[in-house]
C-alpha cells in the first residue's frame, strides 16, 4: 500500500481521482483537446490584463 | 539623450532592458547592470533538480543579446543609489561594483536619467540557521543550486537501489516564505523521478510549508468550478498528495536545520522536528540590500526601500488590519514617491502587504505565505514601468501614463508535476485578479469565470512550450515582441 493512506491517516480524506479520470490526464488525443482549449482559456486571462 | 539604467537581468529587467531599446532606439542609451552573464529561467530548473534537463538548456547568456541589441550591458551588482548625486556629480548615479572576472571588485558610478529597479530577491538562507546549499539542505532557486541539488538526488536514488530507505523533505524554510509554487513543483517532480526509478517504495516524502492550508500558495489559495461545486485549491493539492503517498506539515515555520533533521514551529505554538535524509526547502527572500543617500551623503535607505530591502513605490503602505485591507492598496505606476524618475518592477517592488491572512503563533512568530510577484505579473509591470517612461523621454509627459496593478491583471500559471512527454503531467492554473478584490469579487474575491486549474499531460505540454518560447524571447529573436508576457 502506498504511504499515508491507512485509514485515518492524513492522505485517508481527500478526494483521489478514478482510474478513469487517471486514464484521461494522459490519454493523448484528449490531452491534444485540452492543449487547446487550456490555451485559449488562458489567453483570455492574458487579454484581461492587457487592458 | 537620455540613460535608462536597469539594475537586474532576471524576468522583470530583462523584459524593461529588450522594450526600452526597441521603443527609443539608438537616440537613448540603455543600461543593464547584473551581476549575473546568463539570463535563467527558473521555472524550468524544477527539472534541472530532478536530473530531467541540464543546466544549460535553461540559461542564455546575456552579452550576445545585448551587444546586438545594442544594450550597454554591465556584469556588475549595484550597492548604492544616490538620487540626488552628491557634491561632485550633479546628477542622480548608481554604485556599482563588477563581478566579471576581468574588472572584478572595480567600482564605477553610473549616472542615470531614469532608474528601474528590478533586482528581484536576495535569497536569505541566513534567515534560518543551517537552511542553504552551503549548509544542509538544498535549492533550486538558481541553475547551480538546481545541478547541486540533482546531483545529491542521484546519490540518494543510488543508497535506494542498494536497499537503503531514504526521507525526503520538501517545502519552505522559513515561516516567511514565499515561492511555495517551487517546492510543490519540486516534490512532485521528484515523486515521478523515484516512480521512474523504480525506488518509490524505498522513499518517504514530506511536505512542509508555512501556509495555512494547502493550495495557498501565497495568493489565499485560489476558487474555481468543478464537478458542479466551487472549489479551494486546498481539495486538489491535498487530492494531489494523497494519491501519491505523501506526508504533510501545515502551518510551520522552520526554526533551524541540523545535518538530517529540521526543527519547526507550528502556528498553534508547538515545537517539532522532522528527520530526512535529503532536504530541498525555499528560502524567504529579501530586498538585496542597496543602500541609498541624499546629496549630502547622508543614508536615506529606509525613505527609498521598507525593512525588507524591497523599493516603496505608489502603493499605500499605512498600517491596517487584514479586515481593512483593500485591492486599491497595490501599486499601479510603480514609481518611487519620493524620485520620480525611479521605479521598480518584479520581486524588487514593496508590496503593501500580503495577501494570505498574516498569522501568528502564540509565541508572537509570523507563519504566513509573504506574497509572490514573479514571472507573468514581473514581465507585465517591467513593461508598463518601460512604457511610462518611454513617453516620459519621447514626449515629455510627467506622470508615469501606464499602470499594471496586481489587482487588476490575472496570471497563467503552469506547475510541473512530472516531466516526459508522454508520462509527464502539470498543472494548468489561472486567476482573475491575482490580488484579490473583494470589492469587486464579494464571495472569493476573484472572477470565477476566469479563474481555472486543471492537472493533465496537456499542462506538461504547455510548460516545455512556455520554456522554449521564454527562452527565445529572451534571446530577442525573429518576432520575440508577439510573445505575451
Amino acid at each position: 500500500m502506498t504511504p499515508n493512506q491507512k485509514p485515518y491517516e492524513q492522505a485517508y480524506f481527500p478526494s483521489v481521482p478514478t482510474s478513469t479520470v487517471l486514464h484521461w490526464r494522459k490519454n493523448v488525443l484528449w490531452q491534444a483537446w485540452r492543449f487547446v482549449r487550456i490555451n485559449l482559456k488562458m489567453m483570455r486571462v492574458v487579454r484581461a490584463s492587457h487592458h | 539623450m537620455a540613460r535608462i539604467v536597469i539594475l537586474g537581468a532576471g524576468v522583470a529587467g530583462h523584459t524593461a532592458a529588450s522594450f526600452a531599446k526597441t521603443w527609443l532606439g539608438r537616440e537613448h542609451d540603455v543600461v543593464v547592470v547584473s551581476p549575473n552573464s546568463h539570463y535563467n529561467w527558473i521555472p524550468s530548473n524544477i527539472w534541472v533538480g530532478v536530473g530531467k534537463m541540464a543546466p544549460e538548456k535553461v540559461i542564455t547568456e546575456l552579452r550576445p543579446i545585448y551587444d546586438r541589441a545594442e544594450v550597454d550591458f554591465r556584469q556588475a551588482k549595484a550597492t548604492a543609489l544616490h538620487p540626488e548625486g552628491d557634491a561632485t556629480e550633479g546628477r542622480p548615479y548608481v554604485d556599482v561594483e563588477y563581478t566579471e572576472p576581468a574588472r572584478a571588485g572595480v567600482r564605477e558610478r553610473i549616472p542615470y536619467d531614469f532608474l528601474i529597479n528590478a533586482t528581484g530577491p536576495k535569497l536569505n538562507f541566513g534567515a534560518t540557521e543551517g537552511l542553504g546549499p552551503e549548509k544542509y539542505t538544498h535549492s533550486v532557486c538558481t541553475y547551480r543550486h538546481a545541478k547541486a541539488t540533482a546531483d545529491a538526488l542521484s546519490e540518494s536514488i543510488e543508497r535506494m537501489r542498494r536497499g537503503e530507505r531514504q526521507r525526503f523533505l520538501i517545502g519552505t524554510g522559513h515561516g516567511m516564505c514565499t515561492c511555495q509554487g517551487a517546492a510543490f513543483e519540486y516534490l512532485f517532480n521528484l515523486e515521478h523521478v523515484l516512480r521512474q526509478e523504480g525506488v518509490r517504495d524505498q522513499a518517504q516524502l514530506h511536505w512542509l510549508s508555512n501556509e495555512y492550508e494547502m493550495g495557498d500558495f501565497g495568493i489565499g489559495g485560489i476558487h474555481i468550478r468543478h464537478g458542479g461545486y466551487i472549489s479551494h485549491s486546498k481539495m486538489f493539492t491535498e487530492s494531489l498528495m494523497s494519491e501519491r503517498g505523501i506526508f504533510w506539515h501545515m502551518r510551520a515555520h522552520t526554526k533551524a536545520v541540523e545535518p538530517g533533521v529540521a526543527y519547526y514551529e507550528t502556528l498553534d505554538g508547538t515545537e517539532h522536528e522532522q528527520r530526512f535524509d535529503f532536504a530541498m526547502l525555499i528560502p524567504p527572500f529579501s530586498g538585496v540590500g542597496l543602500k541609498a543617500y541624499d546629496h549630502k551623503g547622508e543614508d536615506i535607505t529606509n525613505r527609498v526601500f521598507n525593512p525588507g530591502g524591497f523599493m516603496l513605490v505608489d502603493g499605500d503602505y499605512s498600517a491596517r488590519p487584514y479586515e481593512e485591507w483593500s485591492a486599491r492598496d497595490w501599486p499601479k505606476t510603480y514609481q518611487s514617491p519620493l524620485y520620480p524618475n525611479i521605479y521598480a518592477a518584479g520581486i524588487a517592488f514593496a508590496p503593501p502587504h500580503p495577501m494570505s491572512k498574516p498569522m501568528k503563533s502564540p509565541n508572537g512568530t509570523p507563519i504566513y505565505p509573504t506574497p509572490p510577484r514573479t514571472g507573468m505579473p514581473s514581465a507585465m509591470i517591467a513593461k508598463a514601468v518601460t512604457a511610462s517612461i518611454v513617453d516620459s523621454i519621447k514626449h515629455g509627459t510627467t506622470e508615469p501614463t501606464h499602470t499594471a496593478s496586481m489587482a487588476e491583471m490575472g496570471a497563467a500559471c503552469v506547475a510541473s508535476a512530472g516531466c516526459g512527454p508522454l508520462c509527464g503531467t502539470a498543472a494548468a492554473m489561472a486567476i482573475y485578479p491575482i490580488v484579490p478584490d473583494f470589492e469587486r469579487y464579494p464571495r472569493y474575491g476573484r472572477d470565477i469565470d476566469l479563474s481555472f486549474a486543471e492537472i493533465g499531460l496537456a499542462a506538461h505540454w504547455i510548460k516545455y512550450v512556455l520554456h522554449v518560447m521564454f527562452l527565445y524571447k529572451a534571446r530577442m529573436k525573429l518576432g520575440w515582441r508577439f510573445i505575451p508576457e
